[in-house]
């Protein structure tokens, strides 16, 4: 069962991933990479990350993506149009693409220890009450950092799409 | 019910970090590149979770929320420059703005 829903949502995810990719038209890519936000969230609750789970749908298949699609309808994007790329980048890109992969794959097998896997249940310290537990007493610089961070994101965004008054 | 390695979830988020940087690299649309971001920090935020599993431990889990919020403000900031971009130069290829000299 484990092994049938990771195989399902990873394909799904690797497809649309592809399809971003591929596509040239912006809206198509954001609807894609919501399909990999998604089955992304199903794979953190196979991992036990029933808070994170939640938060990536909310925050990111929610919030961000809908930043982006209402970014694409206010410019009206269209379909992007064909531009010389390098010969070089044409004939080698893909090859050396596929030599990464393969690299990562080859470290990731030999440099992770021998372990039993993945199982549905096997770790359950991913509640919101864990998370909030850790995040308020170890991590709680680090959060009120954050939320300077978001104060002058905000200011930012401000300032950059305003109007010009004067 | 069997379980699943380890290194599938570490190599499915290899593949999506690496589609993420062929997105960034061939894209010519300024909106497509910065999603392609997106996907690259969705791979690494996977590969968290994964070792969090691994360690059975929660940090994996709060790194991954920090990375969320820094990607919304990133989110944020970022689409407001391509408005302010597009606003100025009336196009969202990347290869029209490549100089920073207006």
């Amino acid at each position: 069962m484990d092994v049938i829903l990771f195989l399902v949502f990873a394909g799904i995810a690797v497809v649309c991933a592809v399809n971003l990719v591929v596509q040239t038209h912006p809206i198509a890519s954001a609807i894609s990479l919501v399909g990999v936000m998604g089955s992304l969230a199903v794979l953190y609750l196979l991992l036990g990350g029933e808070f994170i789970a939640a938060v990536q749908v909310i925050v990111y298949a929610g919030a961000i993506m809908v930043l982006f699609v209402f970014v694409i309808m206010l410019l009206n994007a269209g379909a992007e149009q064909k531009s010389g790329g390098s010969l070089t980048a044409r004939y080698l890109g893909i090859p050396l693409l596929i030599v990464l992969l393969g690299l990562l794959s080859f470290l990731i097998r030999i440099m992770l220890p021998p372990s039993e896997g993945v199982r549905f249940g096997g770790f359950t310290g991913g509640s919101p009450e864990a998370v909030g537990r850790v995040l308020f007493t170890r991590y709680l610089l680090p959060f009120e950092v954050t939320s300077v961070l978001i104060l002058v994101a905000i200011l930012g965004a401000i300032v950059l799409a305003r109007k010009e008054l004067d | 019910m069997t379980a699943v390695p380890l290194s599938w979830y570490l190599t499915l988020s290899a593949i999506l970090f690496a589609l993420g940087v062929a997105g960034f690299l061939i894209r010519r649309n300024i909106i497509t590149v910065f999603m392609s971001i997106e996907l690259m920090l969705n791979a690494v935020n996977l590969s968290f979770v994964a070792f969090s599993y691994q360690l059975k431990q929660v940090d994996g889990h709060i790194f991954t929320f920090f990375v969320m919020v820094v990607a919304a403000a990133e989110a944020a900031v970022g689409l407001a420059i391509i408005l302010t971009v597009f606003k100025n130069r009336g196009t969202l290829q990347i290869d029209e703005v490549s100089s920073m000299k207006y």
